[in-house]
């Protein structure tokens, strides 16, 4: 029987840091060297279509093989101000390695993203800031939130000569960076790294624990600056809406992730034994493997549909498969029972997906027994938690509406990353941020959209 | 299995794969690890006059592609550094303990015929099956009238040569420099000389790479660099040309040749053989991957020729010279087109990009979304292999001969050639 036994320290602080590395190991020069040389320079290269930043990607690679790190970097960097972490956590698999020739003809994709870590590793060691600000242009922009979209917003913009202030509701920049990847994607604090790196740049200021609504309106913003950018990510997260959700030991996957990722001591967290994980995005995976990785002894992921309608890819299911992970594919939960302590274990129904896409239970049910259920079904944007801000711009479904610039309806006001997508990903959000950059720069200096 | 047994100018040896002369055939600890791995004979490192040259530290230079090592190799080492005594004594030995394999005696003496007469007598004593004159050094013994200094002027190359089959009864092979503008002229004058055969090709002049932090080439001795022998991969094509040249002029048609020049493999064997080479000399690549690569140039040169049906070496020997021709004797009217196999083709647009940016803008770049396609326009096709040849795929675009009903034509027949008799202004 479940003992509701989900003290810490089960594993000795070596096991836990051991496990916490990094999944990969990083190219050094010679694999850089010999993997660069794979990359064919290809003309009109379907890997840039695939890269959501439009990063031209054989000009990295090729500079890379030529020892030229520094324009590598730039031109990864130049596209993509996170290229570091997106190096690091881009789903590359279905992107711009999944795009790769090489694939036709033999299933081995270059190692782009790899690739492009070991280009701006260098430059991080290096602590070169490859960017200079262009002339001030005397106007003022204001960002709200720190995470991918916000910092991307904000570089670009301080880049083409604007004063940025950035209000961030946390008391740390980076966003899901810093509070949402596994740990053992960025090691080393990399988040923070990066932070570093983008306001090195100049131009850029931290307001922390700035929350829309709380300390700072958009009212106020739209007052104090020429423009404003709306990054705040998403805010709640979805529920079960079944019996037992509010039992010890049900959690939220974000909310213990954010604390992982924030303690000093990983080995003080409290960690299930037997860990049921309900969902399959990238959060599913991460707290699954990241569970495991604490010490549980069992952990099983459980999604409703099948593997290929999971929004983890491939090679993340794999990764939580050979940390241990138990998968099971096409059963809901039905309700969650325990007793006073806590959770003692999850009922699921198993289901069935009909030729329209439909997802219905066949009636077939079965117990899991465990001490812990993580959540890890989505995250939404509430708008409650924006403040003043739904009483000027549309936010319809979940999202703040904007158009192809990044425009919100509201004059002035723009929005990029989760917020206005329900949640994407890292490289989404950079991008995001970067082109209504250029939307603010074009609309604040006069030129035409 | 085919027969690799080889003879060039009464020198005979197992099989044609021997060391050229250079550091791995220095002393007898090498060469007797190479007669243990397969090689069929070696040319000992080059000898001269008592006292021994000094060298230098370093000594080699690289040029790498891509991650690939060593596609060229340069040094700037003299010959051997070691006492004649030493050598003489170590040739004697090996060459008794390994009767069957070839054993040849580089040497380079100063041009005066009382020093070669007195070093050959030194090589004759050994039981040496044969020597080889070291006219192509181009770094360091040129400077002091030596090596290329002499291989150089056809008339010294004469000359010397001369002189040695005056004071000796030994074969003799004249290594020749390909740092002279046509080949063939050293080549007739070691005819001329009495020479019973040629190798070639020496070590091309050459700077490999220039170290950018210390701005001096490489190989770098205390700040300074200066000019080395070049061989390796890299400079197969230009060997491959001199050797056919040598083969196919009337002047030395059917001079043994025994051909240098970054061969690596028993393919590239094979090429310098049809082309007239009756043995084949290795350096760089055994200094790169050490003895054992013989093995597979044995293996796969025994397998090449029986799936071809040639039982022995004079099979292969200069096959393909009659097909070697000067540009004019071409048929200007053979006409070929690229086809690529859009079922192999990978999108990559290389064929593409080199034919718009470089050459004929042949080839069509058709695309609907993501959707690729590279098409071959006939009609601007040139024929000229370079999306072929860019083309990372193997057998996905090939030269497809187009029927065009036109009888062979040469430039020299071409009525569009004001020199030809039929021109038409």
């Amino acid at each position: 029987m479940p003992n509701h036994d989900r003290k810490a320290q089960r594993l000795s602080p070596d096991k836990i840091a051991a496990g916490f590395c990094d999944k990969k190991d990083p190219l050094n020069l010679v694999t850089a060297t010999a993997e660069s040389s794979r990359c064919y320079f290809c003309y009109d290269a379907p890997c840039i279509e695939a890269c959501p930043t439009e990063i031209n990607i054989p000009s990295f690679i090729r500079k890379i093989s030529t020892g030229n790190l520094l324009g590598a970097s730039k031109d990864i960097l130049s596209e993509n101000i996170m290229g570091g972490t997106c190096a690091r956590v881009c789903p590359v698999e279905t992107l711009c390695e999944q795009a790769c020739v090489r694939n036709t003809s033999e299933d081995k994709p270059v190692t782009i993203g790899q690739l492009q870590r070991y280009a701006t590793d260098w430059l991080f060691r290096e602590k070169i800031n490859p960017f200079e600000r262009a002339p001030s242009t005397g106007k003022k922009i204001a960002v709200v939130g720190a995470g991918p979209a916000g910092l991307s917003c904000a570089h670009r913009s301080a880049l083409l000569g604007h004063d940025v202030v950035i209000y961030e509701a946390k008391p740390k920049a980076g966003g899901l960076n810093e509070y949402g990847l596994a740990a053992y994607k960025v090691v080393n604090n990399f988040a923070q790294s990066e932070v570093e790196f983008i306001l090195s740049l100049g131009g850029v200021k931290i307001k922390y624990e700035h929350p829309l609504g709380g300390k700072v309106s958009l009212a106020q913003l739209r007052k104090e600056y020429d423009s404003v950018f709306i990054g705040t990510g998403l805010t709640g997260t979805n529920s079960l809406g079944i019996e037992g959700e509010d039992l010890e030991g049900v959690i939220d996957a974000v909310d213990y992730i954010s604390e992982l990722r924030q303690t000093k001591n990983m080995g003080d967290l409290k960690v299930g034994r037997r860990v049921v994980v309900i969902g399959g995005g990238n959060t599913a995976i991460d707290i699954s493997v990241q569970t495991k990785l604490l010490g549980a002894d069992e952990v099983t992921l459980v999604y409703r549909r099948g593997a290929k309608e999971m929004g983890a890819t491939w090679a993340e299911q794999l990764l939580a498969q050979k940390n241990g992970i138990l998968i099971k594919y096409g059963a809901k939960p039905l309700r969650i029972f325990g007793d006073k302590k806590g959770v003692i274990g999850i009922e699921f129904e198993k289901t069935v997906i009909d030729s329209k896409g439909t997802l219905t239970g066949t009636g077939e049910k079965f117990e899991i027994e465990c001490d812990v259920v993580f959540k890890a079904i989505g995250q939404v944007l509430r708008p409650e938690d924006l403040g003043d801000a739904p009483e000027f711009l549309k936010i319809s479904k979940g999202r703040i509406v904007v158009d192809e610039n990044g425009a919100s309806t509201l004059p002035g006001v723009y929005a990029g990353g989760d917020c206005i997508n329900g949640g994407h990903l890292t490289v989404t959000s950079v991008q995001d941020g970067k082109i209504a950059a250029h939307a603010i720069h074009r609309a604040l200096m006069g030129e035409k959209n | 299995m085919a027969d690799l047994r080889c003879n060039i100018a009464g020198i005979k040896s197992p099989n044609p794969f021997w060391l050229a002369s250079a550091p791995p055939t220095d002393k007898a600890y090498n060469v007797v690890r190479a007669f243990e791995a397969g090689w069929g004979g070696v040319v000992w490192k080059t000898l001269g006059e008592d006292p021994p040259v000094v060298n230098v530290s370093s000594r080699y230079g690289a040029l790498d592609y891509n991650g690939q090592k060593i596609v060229g190799f340069n040094n700037i080492e003299l010959i051997t550094d070691r006492p004649l005594e030493v050598n003489l004594k170590e040739i004697k030995q090996v060459k008794k303990d390994w009767p069957d394999r070839a054993m040849i005696v580089s040497l380079m003496v100063p041009c005066e015929e009382e020093s070669w007469k007195k070093i050959l007598k030194r090589v004759e004593e050994t039981g040496a099956d044969g020597v080889e004159l070291n006219f192509g050094c181009p770094h360091g013994m040129s400077e002091r009238g030596m090596g290329s200094a002499v291989g150089q002027v056809p008339e010294y190359i004469k000359m010397v040569t001369a002189w040695c089959k005056k004071h000796s009864s030994l074969p003799v092979l004249v290594k020749l420099t390909p740092n002279i503008s046509d080949i063939r002229n050293p080549a007739r004058a070691a005819k001329e000389g009495g020479a019973d055969g040629v190798s070639l090709i020496n070590t091309i002049n050459s700077i490999t790479s220039v170290d950018l932090d210390l701005l001096a080439p490489r190989p770098t001795v205390d700040g300074k660099g200066t000019h080395g022998g070049y061989c390796g991969p890299a400079v197969k094509p230009i060997a491959l040309n001199m050797v056919a040249e040598i083969a196919r002029d009337g002047a030395t048609k059917g001079l043994p040749i025994s051909g240098i020049g970054g061969i690596s493999t028993w393919r590239d064997a094979a090429e310098f053989m049809v082309l007239g080479a009756r043995s084949v000399q290795v350096c760089t690549a055994a200094m790169h991957f050490g003895f054992k690569i013989v093995d597979d140039m044995i293996d796969g040169l025994n397998n090449w020729m029986d799936s071809k049906g040639y039982k022995n070496l004079d099979a292969i020997i200069g096959k393909a010279i009659p097909n070697v021709t000067d540009w004019q004797n071409l048929n200007i009217n053979f006409e070929t087109v690229a086809k690529i196999d859009q079922d192999l083709c990978i999108k990559c647009g290389l064929c593409f990009i080199a034919c718009e940016d470089t050459s004929h803008q042949a080839i069509s770049a058709l695309k609907n979304g993501a959707k690729k396609k590279y098409e071959v326009i006939d009609s601007a096709c040139v024929g000229c292999n370079l999306c072929q040849l860019a083309c990372p795929v193997p057998e996905c675009i090939t030269m497809v001969k187009v029927e065009n009903g036109k009888p062979h034509l040469t430039w020299k027949q071409d009525p569009r050639n004001p020199q030809s008799p039929t021109y038409k202004a």
